[in-house]
């Protein structure tokens, strides 16, 4: 096992509770560190406490003004009319006690990946409390109140001028922190998710390239809905070995939302664990290929947090500290501890078996048209190294 | 929606004794594809398109040769019939107009002067507004018979989950006894608003794909 990876966490991350039906819940990264603990693939000294983001940081990214109604609305003395329209009180993102702590906690953890990496005290550091991707400078939005990605990012280019490339695996766009940077050529986004055709937010196009200096360091590769792992991993592979070659970082972040499983009640995405496996390995070679090995990974959306989000997230850490080659059975006794709390019978195998879905009809066209995205998105990377081809 | 809430000021013009060369440099680099062509009181005296100078520049076999066509006037390329809008005018008419007679920009005047321009880019882009499709949300069509009351008996069911509406489509199913509801829900969770749907009887097609239940 390697020894220079850190595992922030603490049990304090699942404060950020908006109620008990909402579809976010915090309780599937304890469900991970459980799960490695279980299987003795993380030791003591590995797992870094997590430290509150101060509100300067915050201020890197998001409004004072917001940040003040964030702290107010978790005091209770924000009033309805004014929290909506930060975003605050709606269905999505409810106002809860501390809402500002909590969620202050969680860019914290973020920051503290960040550091361990950049001081170079470790070579990979994951932050499965992060990846709030959707959060706004002024406004809360799909279940994200502070962006501590787009944060972490600032934060990278402030502290330490470092080129920061940006890969976002989650279902749903990520849109917050597209936006925060989509001017900026020293950042580059790469967002996969299911094409917002249906499914929140509704951006994340491929023609949304960037925008003055910024223009064509922000790639989209919307999937079509019911995608599969081999047409996902595709797309994934093709375009994350592309974009890492034409943008050379100097650090990768991924956010590893894990909403795209056929089983994730949010999305109509159908991969599987087989994804789940592919994602982090190849973020971990790009980052040694391309960054000295550089790599901070935040976790993200994940709404089936008992048979989907464990499994996934370990594997993050799992690929990060070269142990990736687990399979077969779960740990016995994670699965004996948990099973009573999980409404659904938890998987027993660290792979799903073929046969978790019906077949989907129409994948070939679907396959097609994924292809197509991909080429689509690529395009301008692709014609400028025809062209320096050309000419040299 | 009035044009005078979409269109674009102040406009890039030149005056019809101005060359064909400064046309072309405008559209260049401006990355515009129309200009009106104004007198001095910004009256519009006709419109040279990217067509127009398409249609005079040098081929690029002959790049060099008869530059001295670029020095004409613009007056000698530009389309006098100009078909011109008011600011008051309902965007819906701007495009039927477009359509109609096959164009794709709109000067706007008032009091006969120019006050401002239409182009079909804008026109597109209003669409994207009124759709709502800038804003985070979930999109959701539901197929209901084609009577009175159905769009208010949705939305009804919309609200009682306190979710917000950014945009309503309606349009008709290919069978005419139905219509789709498009309806652009400010919120990442619509699972609720579908169930609630379902529930009471209604066709959700999220996400509608020919061939795959969903």
């Amino acid at each position: 096992m390697k020894k220079d990876c850190v595992f922030v966490y603490s049990d304090d991350f699942l404060q950020y509770k908006f109620h008990d039906e909402h579809p976010f819940n915090q309780l599937r990264v304890k469900l991970t560190y459980d799960l490695l603990r279980a299987m003795n693939a993380l030791d003591d000294e590995q797992i870094v406490a997590p430290r509150i983001a101060m509100d300067e940081e915050l201020a890197l990214i998001h409004d004072h003004s917001y940040i003040e109604a964030v702290k107010a609305a978790g005091r209770g003395e924000l009033s309805e009319q004014i929290a909506l329209n930060y975003g605050l009180g709606t269905e999505d993102t409810p106002i809860f006690p501390n809402m500002h702590e909590a969620s202050a906690l969680l860019v914290g953890s973020t920051l503290t990946a960040v550091d361990f990496v950049l001081s170079g005290k470790a070579t990979h550091a994951l932050s499965l409390g992060g990846g709030l991707h959707h959060g706004f400078r002024g406004k809360a939005s799909g279940f994200c109140i502070y962006n501590d990605s787009a944060v972490a990012i600032k934060y990278i280019q402030e502290k330490y001028g470092l080129r920061v490339l940006y890969v976002d695996t989650d279902a749903h766009h990520g849109d917050g922190v597209q936006w925060a940077f989509y001017d900026d050529p020293n950042v580059c986004t790469f967002s996969i998710h299911e094409t917002g055709r249906y499914l929140f937010p509704g951006t994340g196009n491929v023609n949304e390239r960037g925008h003055g200096a910024g223009y064509g360091y922000s790639f989209n590769i919307p999937v079509d809905a019911f995608t599969e792992d081999e047409s996902w991993i595709d797309a994934y592979t093709q375009a994350l070995r592309e974009i890492a070659d034409f943008f050379r970082p100097d650090v990768i972040l991924t956010q590893n939302g894990a909403d795209a499983h056929y089983y994730d009640p949010l999305t109509h995405l159908s991969v599987t664990m087989k994804t789940y496996r592919v994602i982090p390995k190849l973020a971990h070679q790009i980052a040694h290929e391309y960054c000295d090995g550089r790599w901070i990974a935040v976790g993200g959306g994940g709404y089936d947090i008992w048979r989907v989000v464990p499994r996934a997230w370990a594997l993050i850490w799992l690929e990060m500290t070269e142990q990736s080659n687990v399979s077969d059975n779960l740990p016995k006794s994670w699965l004996d501890k948990w099973q009573a709390l999980s409404p659904v019978p938890l998987p027993q195998q660290w792979d799903d078996p073929e046969s978790l879905y019906p077949p989907i009809p129409r994948k070939a066209e679907i396959t097609e048209k994924n292809a197509q995205t991909v080429e689509k998105a690529l395009y301008p990377i692709r014609s400028q190294r025809q062209k320096a081809n050309q000419s040299t | 929606m009035i044009v005078e809430q979409i269109m674009k000021t102040p406009v890039i013009t030149l005056q019809p004794t101005n060359t064909i060369a400064e046309a072309i440099q405008l559209v260049r680099q401006l990355r515009i594809r129309h200009i009106p062509i104004v007198d001095a009181e910004n009256h519009v005296v006709g419109i040279v398109t990217d067509r127009d100078i398409r249609d005079v520049s040098p081929s690029i076999f002959r790049i060099h040769e008869h530059l001295e066509d670029l020095q004409k006037p613009v007056s000698m390329i530009m389309k006098t019939d100009v078909i011109v809008g008011h600011p008051l005018d309902f965007v819906e008419e701007v495009a039927a107009l477009f359509y109609e007679h096959k164009i794709s920009c709109l000067p706007i005047v008032k009091d006969r002067k120019l006050v401002g321009i239409v182009t079909e880019t804008d026109l597109l882009y209003t669409l994207i507004q009124l759709t709502g499709a800038h804003q985070p949300g979930s999109h959701i069509e539901i197929k209901v018979p084609n009577e009175s009351g159905m769009l208010s008996k949705a939305a009804a069911i919309i609200a009682k989950r306190h979710i917000n509406i950014a945009s309503v489509l309606l349009y008709p199913d290919q069978d005419e006894n139905y219509k789709i509801l498009v309806f652009r829900v400010q919120t990442m969770n619509p699972i609720g608003i579908i169930n609630d749907l379902r529930n009471a009887g209604y066709t959700v097609l999220w996400p509608n794909l020919p061939g795959v239940s969903s």
